[in-house]
């Protein structure tokens, strides 16, 4: 590792002016000849490590942070931007309990009182053809319109059938069910408490929660045999 | 060497070293002892199962007999590690199949384990005798009567905290009749009940039984009989600890547990009734290690049970012991070394019990061996973390988890900087540390300042800026695993200090902000590291360059680029532009 040389701690250098910036070697910026944090003496350029004065810039230098911040979100033009205050609920492995702990909870709280709470349904689901497993917690969502969107997210890749303008599986549209039970299209099942399998979308979002224990997105012409569940909704709806 | 000793000799004195650190020193001091000491290494670590690869262990070290190895990063422990990213043991199994015949031991740590690897297993090494699987997965019961049926020596079956696929508890049952060396079992993760029978009989036939610990499914009543025929027991679990108040049951426990006159450590406990806890009042006088952490007992009762234990060291426990149970551990029990307090009520928006920063501050000031803490609570101050530090010195592991992120002092509303700051700066062999609550930059300029001796550090929420992240990587000169989620760090301190990830064992940074580019440069420049991309987005390519990935996981590899990789993992390396157009 780098050591910070005398020399250098005298000079008062801003945070900025010691910035690395993306870019290929040779080019502008403070990555030289492919050395990171090393000294580069020989052409003059300094490494971040070695120009930052950690003292000296923490007691002097709160408004050039500042700046160095807006910095940082400006390289930031996507819409993913990780640090916001979230909500316990919300939060993906947060608090930091191993899943076999909440489980053990869940179920003494559920003897206890009505309703889980906020506590995770980690269900498993498979994709014909896919040759992996995905896990998701179905308390992450409240409707099924968001658990369809993520499961489209998770096996876009695998999605032979219809998609959209995103590359994602539209699961979203009744009408459109009916066209994918026809075709070689993916339909999502899920297997209930009694270890019947049936459409995703029958029963009410919270009864869904409650009595799923695992999902299958099945290859259109297999879910055949379930069909007339869907086909019968239909008509109570229309 | 003119006059060096035979090798004979040579080998005789490396078998003494016991510790790896100690074996990599002996095989740099020149090529004959490089030599020797490869073939008579017995044990093999693996902390990254993609740092190395199979065939590269077996050439060098071709005599091996106990192999460990860890797979997935750590943060797979609370999901955020998408399933079939990898950790398989299959090529680890059939490459040691066909070259280590001899092979007695393995013990893995998240990894994927098919059937049909333990199949494999339990055929190829004739003198199989420990299996420990810790956090694993991939699994099905019918593996585990494969290694039942076929392991006619084994001592350890040890499925700790695994997901196993429950299909029957017929496994056990076959355990052929002749099996009498089984030392150690560990059941407590499966749901099924066993054949209760087989086990008695099991349990009966083996005299060096001494670790069993069972399931939930087992119920209380059964355990004076499985009690009866192993009083040499030094570790015993429970099942389920409730049934109906019943004398008999009682004091048929009271009977069994009296003839285990070795009994040191106690667990299980789910649905504890605690009026059954009593019955185990006769061996709490031996007991140096105890897990609660499924009894969902109330302050009064853990502290009658722990009142019985003056020589617990260790001591796992939910949060309704509350700040007087705490108190109360710490005046009975001086000799405690480690505990553990663990939610009740993770999600709950209010606090169901009265734990708070107090206890932990009268346990580090009542009990002056404790070394060890995991401590979940609801508020925490910059007071109550200095007098703990001041308290206890000693610290080893120290790993708090505030439950609402970025949680300030709650007194002076102020980030716990100071407070982490005593900790790190007191405790000077601190070797982990777990990081929670509102923090600044300034936290992580204690951290690389004081903590000198960190090996892993855990970092949620916290920071401003990527000042923080090069503190740490630029001071924490002993740091091994690094993982952090959620923080406001970009590409900056990480590509400055690049060079000193290949002393690491990992990076994990996940919902923070370094850019696709910036990977993209890391791993461009460091060829020894493979700098993986997670993101379930899709490709990366289909964004601008400066948009952050979801998931970074950083490791230094002599094996290249994993081969395995799911669809939703990129490594970023000098093709990396080539393969992902």
């Amino acid at each position: 590792m780098a050591m910070i040389s005398e020399e250098h701690n005298k000079e008062k250098l801003g945070f900025e002016e010691t910035e690395l910036r993306l870019g290929l070697p040779g080019g502008g910026g403070g990555i030289v000849n492919g050395d990171f944090g090393k000294n580069t003496n020989a052409n003059g350029k300094r490494g971040y490590l070695e120009t930052v004065n950690l003292k000296l810039n923490l007691s002097l230098k709160e408004t050039e942070k500042g700046e160095n911040l807006q910095k940082e979100k400006n390289l930031i033009s996507c819409s993913n931007n990780a640090v916001k205050p979230p909500s316990k609920t919300q939060v993906v492995g947060w608090p930091p309990v191993r899943s076999f702990r909440k489980n053990v909870m869940a179920v003494q709280k559920s003897n206890s009182e009505e309703g889980v709470g906020g506590t995770a349904t980690f269900v498993k689901v498979s994709m014909d053809g896919a040759p992996y497993l995905r896990k998701v917690d179905l308390n992450m969502y409240k409707s099924y319109q968001d658990l369809y969107g993520a499961l489209g997210k998770m096996f876009s890749s695998f999605t032979m059938g219809k998609c959209n303008s995103q590359g994602m599986m539209d699961f979203m549209n009744e009408s459109k069910l009916m066209d994918l039970l026809n075709g070689s299209d993916f339909v999502p099942t899920y297997e209930d408490k009694d270890g019947d399998w049936m459409l995703v979308g029958d029963v009410p979002w919270e009864m869904f929660v409650g009595s799923c224990k695992r999902l299958r997105i099945m290859k259109g012409t297999e879910a055949i045999g379930l069909a007339p569940r869907a086909l019968e909704k239909c008509k109570y709806r229309s | 060497m003119a006059y060096s000793f035979p090798e004979e000799v040579l080998e005789y004195v490396f078998a003494f070293l016991s510790s790896d650190k100690d074996r990599n020193a002996v095989s740099l001091v020149c090529k004959s002892w490089y030599e020797i000491e490869r073939w008579c290494r017995r044990r093999i670590f693996i902390g990254n199962c993609y740092a190395v690869s199979p065939q590269i262990v077996i050439r060098r070290f071709p005599e091996v007999r106990a192999v460990k190895i860890k797979g997935k990063p750590h943060f797979a422990d609370f999901n955020l590690v998408p399933e079939g990213w990898g950790a398989y043991l299959y090529p680890w199994i059939s490459a040691m199949a066909r070259s280590y015949p001899w092979l007695e031991e393995i013990k893995l740590k998240r990894m994927v384990v098919t059937d049909e690897s333990l199949e494999l297993i339990s055929k190829s090494f004739k003198n199989f005798k420990v299996l420990v699987l810790s956090s694993c997965e991939g699994f099905t019961t019918d593996g585990l009567a494969s290694i039942a049926a076929n392991c006619r020596n084994l001592r350890e079956l040890d499925l700790r905290e695994s997901e196993v696929e429950d299909l029957s508890g017929h496994w056990l049952s076959h355990f052929p009749d002749n099996f009498t060396s089984l030392v150690s079992l560990n059941m407590s993760c499966l749901g099924s009940e066993v054949s209760f029978s087989a086990l008695e009989r099991l349990v009966s036939r083996c005299p060096n039984l001494k670790t069993l610990r069972l399931n939930r499914a087992v119920p209380v009543e059964k355990l004076p009989s499985l009690l009866r025929r192993a009083p040499q027991l030094v570790e015993f679990g429970t099942g389920a600890y409730s049934a109906e108040i019943q004398t008999d049951i009682f004091s048929n426990l009271v009977e069994a547990f009296s003839g285990c006159k070795h009994l040191k450590s106690l667990s299980g406990f789910w649905d504890v009734v605690p009026a059954y806890l009593p019955a185990m009042y006769n061996v709490c006088s031996r007991i140096t290690s105890l897990n609660l952490s499924y009894a969902t007992v109330q302050s009064p009762d853990l502290v009658e049970l722990i009142s019985q234990c003056p020589n617990l060291k260790c001591l796992w426990v939910l949060d309704y012991i509350e700040d007087a149970g705490l108190k109360a551990l710490s005046s009975y029990c001086k000799d405690l070394q480690e505990l553990r307090v663990f939610p009740s009520d993770p999600y709950g928006a209010e606090p169901n019990v009265s734990l708070t920063e107090q206890g932990l501050v009268t346990v580090s000031a009542g009990c002056p061996k404790l070394q060890s803490v995991l401590y979940f609570c609801r508020q925490m101050s910059n007071a109550a973390l200095i007098a703990i530090a001041r308290n206890r010195p000693n610290f080893i592991r120290f790993r708090l988890c505030i439950i609402e992120p970025q949680a300030p002092d709650y007194l002076t509303l102020e980030p716990l900087d100071t407070g982490f700051g005593a900790i790190v700066e007191n405790c000077k062999e601190l070797r982990r540390l777990s990081l929670s609550g509102l923090l600044t930059d300034r936290v992580f300029e204690y951290i690389g300042t004081h903590a000198k001796k960190l090996e892993m550090l855990s970092i949620a929420f916290a920071g401003d800026s990527d000042l923080g992240l090069h503190h740490v990587l630029s001071g924490c000169e002993s740091l091994r695993k690094l993982e952090i989620r959620d923080c406001p760090f970009g590409h900056k301190a990480l590509l400055a200090n690049a060079a000193k990830l290949e002393t690491m064992r990992s990076l994990w940074m996940s919902s923070c902000s370094v850019s696709y580019g910036a990977c993209k440069l890391l791993g461009q420049k460091m060829p020894r590291l493979n700098v993986e991309v997670i993101d379930e987005r899709g490709s990366p390519n289909s964004r601008p360059e400066t948009c952050p990935v979801e998931k970074l996981y950083v490791y230094r590899t002599v094996a290249g680029p994993r081969v395995d990789k799911p669809d939703f993992v990129w490594t970023m390396d000098e093709d990396a532009a080539l393969r992902l157009s």
